[in-house]
């Protein structure tokens, strides 16, 4: 189960001068898409009894997302985080995730959110999938497993597809087709017993240094534009009340607002 | 396998987290749930405590806690639309030692003591309400959350707050009555320090604790009160529940009526209210106390009702920690006994007394009732200042002396004599 971690949508901010997102000192919360990934991933296991493991690239600050995850009822879960991971673009993560998923190793299912909201581009999903060179399935709102193999629902753009790929695979999930539940009691005494967070470094995976980071990230941020919502005219109607309303309605309907 | 403490503490209020830190030390698996995202955001008070408790709980309290101000003067105001009349109490002795209290801010104060219970071996998880007691044959044994999560325990301590609801669901109290309860409201108004030092007329670490009777609840039973804190002002109302539905009145109206009336205007004129909070305060000390025990349950704080208002302090969070910690003292005597059953968690109400909770609470046990009397909350502060006026006014008119001027008032017909001697009487004996 792959998780990021992002700034909380109704939060997001752009830097004025860096033309890019701000990340330190916001409110952070799981990508949603992934969120929903996971609940996926701990319905999966109510049914069927598995393991869920999940895992992350970042910084540290991303164990508050893995917590929450252990939480909401998963096993346990891996944070890759190293400096010279800094700065990789959606090629290095889906090549270092891969690798760790490697490492974990064992698994059947890998999911992932469709997108992150604070990049959009949906990448990362299929490069692991293409690096560990097993079957996939983008865009899925139901996941099942039946006859040792994964049926999933994927939302096509006039319809929806069902597909049936053999395991290990990797499916990657839409953003609001379920409720994830909330974290337990029991999820949050297992995070405060300690020992489910594993924090792993490229060279405790074997990640190749030459293959990460910004200076290996293909992608060229070449502008950002900020949208700018035109000035409000801010006219003010003081006075009694009667007469500012009066008034204000005057103007309401010379600028053609009201009828 | 469901997961095991010997102990669950509901609720990390000053209640709680006194009693998690308290079984932690000595030697109880402490588990302290807190519904809130952090301790100390769903829960309020007027804004001063009593030291004294601490001094048991986190001896070298003084090293850390966050203080806002020490309390240096205490001050009574009785208020009219226009006027005030006030008693103020400065003295060196005031707030030394034990007998120190200081204001306080509830989301630095009580993330203070949960880390403190922490610190000394409990595991705290917020984020989660509890939503029931898990009962085997009668007997507690365990918390039950987000549906059907069960986490077992010894021993659960109850410790929800005001409107608890497990306390009725372990069958300790019936619902709550609108006479039990009063509504507290507080702002918080922000203003620079350097303005709180002047206008109070206190140093950088002293502060000010006001009660106000009167035109503060404009005549219903209640009062105002007013704390300083380092870089804010808290103000607010304690009015009974009973009189606001009778009389219709919305105590959001009452409290901007009684931060515009001049003498509070003065003080918080220019400040910014950064924060309104509400909560229902229990109102009849030890006349509403739930059973305090079962088995393996125990209530602390203000679940059991343990508050002291008699008309110049307003206790409550001293008495949750002293509960807190007579709790644990409690749970540790029932280990000793072999369990803990009812029976054996009956050595809480001995380790209460011994704090002076339930002694305080019995021996103010009149207050409340007393301060049911309608009459001290409209006419009496209206007579008060209606003689002062007159003693204080010299417009060539004519003086009267002092006495003639009180039996004056008193011959109105304003109020009979005989009922104000009983009524003084009746104070003096609750108080």
């Amino acid at each position: 189960m792959c998780i990021k971690q992002v700034p909380k949508a109704e939060e997001l901010q752009v830097d004025p001068k860096t033309q890019t997102l701000k990340r330190v000192g916001v409110p952070s919360e799981i990508n949603p898409p992934d969120a929903n990934a996971l609940e996926i991933a701990l319905q999966l296991k109510d049914r069927h009894g598995s393991e869920v493991v999940v895992l992350s690239m970042g910084p540290t600050s991303f164990d508050e997302s893995l917590e929450r995850s252990i939480g909401m009822g998963a096993d346990r879960a891996v944070l890759l985080t190293d400096r010279i991971l800094g700065g990789s673009d959606t090629v290095p993560t889906a090549y270092a995730l891969s690798e760790t998923i490697a490492k974990i190793g064992g698994y059947d299912l890998i999911l992932c959110g469709e997108e992150t909201t604070d990049a959009s581009t949906g990448h990362v999903g299929p490069g692991i999938a293409g690096h560990l060179d097993i079957p996939q399935v983008t865009y899925a709102s139901e996941v099942r497993v039946a006859d040792g193999r994964i049926r999933a629902r994927r939302t096509a753009e006039d319809g929806t597809e069902w597909w049936e790929v053999r395991m290990p695979c990797l499916v990657t999930v839409n953003f609001g087709c379920n409720g994830p539940r909330q974290p337990t009691l029991s999820g949050k005494i297992r995070v405060k017993r300690g020992g489910v967070i594993a924090h792993w470094s490229c060279a405790d995976v074997g990640i190749d240094p030459k293959k990460v980071g910004l200076l290996n990230s293909p992608t060229i941020v070449a502008k950002v534009d900020t949208v700018r919502l035109p000035p409000r005219a801010g006219k003010f109607f003081a006075g009694e009340p009667a007469d500012a309303v009066r008034r204000l309605l005057e103007a309401l309907r010379a600028d053609g607002v009201l009828p | 396998m469901a997961e095991r403490f010997d102990a669950i503490v509901v609720g990390a209020g000053p209640a709680g987290s006194a009693a998690a830190l308290s079984l932690a030390r000595r030697g109880f698996s402490t588990l302290l749930v807190e519904r809130g995202r952090a301790p100390g955001t769903k829960n309020m008070f007027g804004g001063r405590i009593y030291a004294w408790p601490l001094f048991e709980v986190v001896p070298e309290w003084a090293k850390d806690c966050p203080v806002e101000r020490s309390v240096t003067r205490e001050a009574m105001y009785f208020l009219t639309e226009d006027a005030s009349l006030g008693i103020t109490f400065e003295s060196a002795r005031l707030g030394q030692g034990r007998g120190a209290s200081f204001t306080a801010v509830r989301s630095t104060f009580d993330a203070w003591l949960a880390k403190k219970a922490e610190a000394a071996g409990a595991t705290l998880v917020t984020g989660i309400r509890v939503d029931d007691l898990w009962r085997e044959s009668g007997r507690v044994c365990g918390v039950v959350s987000g549906g059907d999560d069960r986490v077992g325990a010894d021993l659960v301590v109850i410790a929800e707050g005001a409107t608890s609801t497990l306390v009725r669901r372990a069958g300790l109290k019936a619902d709550l009555e609108p006479r039990e309860v009063s509504v507290g409201v507080k702002e918080t108004i922000e203003l620079p320090p350097e303005t709180i030092q002047e206008r109070f007329g206190v140093g950088e670490s002293e502060g000010v604790a006001a009660v106000y009777a009167g035109h503060a609840s404009r005549g219903l039973r209640g009062g105002g009160f007013l704390y300083t804190n380092k870089a804010s002002v808290s103000l607010g109302l304690v009015v009974s529940s009973e009189d606001l539905s009778a009389r219709k009145v919305s105590i959001e109206d009452l409290q901007t009526t009684f931060r515009m009336h001049p003498a509070i205007q003065r003080l918080v004129s220019g400040g910014t209210v950064v924060e309104y909070s509400a909560h229902l305060v229990p109102e009849l000390g030890a006349t509403m106390r739930p059973e305090l025990v079962g088995d393996g349950v125990l209530v602390a704080g203000d679940a059991a009702g343990f508050l002291i208002n008699n008309g110049y302090t307003f206790r409550g969070v001293d008495l949750a920690i002293a509960s807190g910690a007579a709790a644990a003292e409690a749970a540790e005597a029932a280990r000793a006994a072999g369990g803990m059953s009812a029976a054996n968690l009956a050595a809480y109400e001995a380790a209460l007394r011994k704090r002076n909770v339930t002694t305080d609470l019995e021996r103010f046990a009149r207050a409340p009732l007393y301060l049911k009397n309608a009459r001290l909350f409209d006419l009496y502060p209206r007579l008060l200042i209606d003689v002062a006026e007159r003693m204080y006014r010299v417009d060539g008119s004519g003086k009267d002396r002092l006495a003639d001027l009180v039996l004056e008032r008193a011959k109105s017909g304003d109020v009979p004599k005989l009922r104000l001697l009983l009524d003084l009487l009746a104070g003096a004996r609750s108080m």
